[in-house]
């Protein structure tokens, strides 16, 4: 049985007023435990939506959300044990920090968990290495950290809760390069050790590409597809009548392609395109 | 939740009330008002009702906004009303214990409550058809003169520009940083009024350390646009009385008038 289904999902904004708008329409899809789920979509395609509808924080006005077979909306008042269970970092993150220390921000998810103070040091502990958080840091104030730093404490906090499925909204916005790569390895660190569910929404496809096992891209409230970043990226026409577009490296891979160089299909890192490249030269004996 | 706040919420349109110069309905406003409380009959509170009851109908906002901003004053109105009931002389209709219900409370709680509804569907029928900023403009205009005695009318109304203009900015993060906290297990329904009030730390913080970044950034976003106070500023769209003003100033003094009369000729009631 997969960990997260969801049936007929549909929100609408405003019902019954000038402003009614369809956020998501008619959402059916399963995500299996362990995996990575990235989702991309255009501005406003309702990945927002859907990303807060999985943890109740909104409730939808159609269909359902299953996680371990049970509806999320079964027991209405049990609600909050659902954030528990799927942890949700919002875009910027750093902008609800709000305790004293780091420390005690990061302990706020696991003390609402009702944890005893020895496991919420432990859980804190683990969370703030997660992200690379230095021990020093912790006693500050999140107020005096770097711009990085507030994000990285800022998502500790979340990881801190210990959840079954972590959903991220666009976590290296605003990050520069080197910053995205880093939180980027790191959020992947900790998807390996815990072996949790990840739901990644990005406007990056480099990212996306990079690390998800299935790719789902909503438009106008929809689900178009869900499948693998190599199908996914595969169908560059139907992603740029959505406003998206696919990894520079696999634009340009394809490009090279049709000019008549003998790569192979879906290339989706820089990595893999330095791998066909060298093949490729080693076959015209040019390296 | 935040969402639903209604009460005062410009609503585009291009209907008569929509085209009045915002000077002229600011002092309209104040008028009505003062006329709302010179009608000690009831024919001169029909008078005025029909007005006001014009003036919504003209200002072709869907009336189910005027309900939902009554809906906020409604305990307000029932309030008032039950009070004024038992406080009036004259002939007891009705007693148990210490209160008693008398003709006159009874006329004195509908003219209470017939008053604040009107006053609420006055204020609402100028703030629906008038966009803050021309709202901010009127006001800036009108209390020119208080400038020869050193009032700081431009900072004055700047400062009321800016806070309308941040009121949705600031509900809409606090929408945002009450999801962000919820998410974390945040809980903030249950509980005594102790436990509710340190529920909401978590979201004030942020809150304000956000109002604050955000006066910052668009103090620097003023400077680099060299503000430097009302001094020699010149305004994009200056505003002229064109004669649909006129007309409605005419049709507020034959009100005024009406008022006036119905007052004279019939019994005054409270």
């Amino acid at each position: 049985m997969s960990l997260i289904e969801v049936k007929n999902l549909g929100f609408t904004y405003g019902v019954g007023t000038p402003f009614e708008k369809k956020a998501v329409d008619n959402l059916s899809l399963s995500i299996n435990e362990g995996e990575v789920v990235g989702l991309i979509g255009h501005t406003g395609s309702g990945k927002s939506t859907f990303a807060q509808m999985l943890n109740g924080l909104i409730k939808p006005t159609e269909g359902q959300v299953l996680i371990d077979g049970t509806d999320i909306w079964a027991k209405p008042k049990e609600i909050r044990k659902i954030r528990f269970k799927v942890g949700m970092v919002f875009q910027y993150p750093e902008y609800q920090l709000f305790d004293e220390t780091v420390y005690k921000d990061i302990s706020f998810g696991p003390r609402n968990k009702g944890l005893s103070e020895n496991e919420i040091n432990k859980t804190v502990r683990k969370a703030a290495e997660f992200v690379s958080l230095d021990d020093s840091l912790l006693e500050k104030s999140p107020f005096d950290l770097s711009g990085g730093e507030k994000r990285r404490a800022a998502i500790a906090g979340v990881i801190a809760m210990d959840p079954d499925v972590l959903v991220l909204d666009e976590p290296t916005a605003g990050l520069d390069p080197k910053g995205r790569d880093v939180l980027l390895a790191q959020i992947m660190g900790y998807h390996r050790e815990r072996k949790n569910t990840i739901i990644l929404i990005s406007h990056s496809m480099e990212d996306v590409a990079r690390i998800a096992d299935r790719i789902m891209v909503m438009n106008r409230g929809r689900l178009e597809m869900i499948d693998t970043p190599k199908v996914v990226f595969s169908r560059v026409e139907r992603l740029r009548s959505m406003g998206l577009r696919v990894p520079q490296i696999t634009r340009i891979m394809t490009e090279l392609k049709q000019k008549g160089y003998e790569f192979s299909d879906g290339i989706l890192t820089v990595d893999q395109a330095f791998d066909e490249i060298v093949g490729l030269l080693k076959k015209e004996g040019k390296l | 939740m935040t969402r639903d706040v209604s009460f005062g919420q410009y609503m585009p349109g291009d209907g008569v009330i929509h085209r009045l110069d915002p000077r002229i309905k600011l002092i309209l406003l104040i008028a009505y008002i003062v006329f709302v409380f010179c009608a000690f009959n009831f024919v001169s509170l029909a008078v005025i009702s029909a007005a006001t009851f014009a003036a919504v109908m003209l200002s072709r906002v869907p009336l189910r906004m005027y309900f939902k901003s009554l809906k906020v004053v409604l305990i307000i109105v029932l309030i008032t009303s039950a009070l004024n009931i038992f406080y009036g002389g004259g002939d007891v209709l009705w007693q148990w214990g210490y209160l008693t219900v008398t003709k006159d409370g009874i006329f004195r709680a509908i003219f209470v409550s017939v008053r604040i509804v009107l006053l609420i569907l006055l204020s609402s029928c100028l703030t629906f058809t008038t966009t803050p900023t021309d709202l901010t403009d009127a006001i800036e205009r009108l209390m020119k003169p208080l400038k020869a005695l050193h009032v700081k009318v431009h900072e004055i109304a700047m400062m009321m520009t800016i806070a309308l203009r941040f009121v949705p900015t600031l509900l809409e993060e606090t929408d945002k940083i009450m999801s962000a906290q919820k998410a974390r297990g945040a809980d903030m329904d249950s509980g005594g009024i102790i436990k509710k009030v340190k529920a909401m730390t978590p979201i004030l913080i942020p809150l304000f350390v956000s109002a604050f970044r955000r006066a910052y950034e668009l103090a620097v976003a003023m400077e680099c646009r060299c503000y430097h106070g009302g001094d020699g500023r010149t305004r994009m769209k200056v505003l002229h009385m064109k004669p649909l003003d006129y007309v409605s100033l005419v049709i507020s003094g034959i009100v005024l008038a009406g008022i006036v009369l119905c007052n004279v000729f019939f019994a005054s009631i409270v």
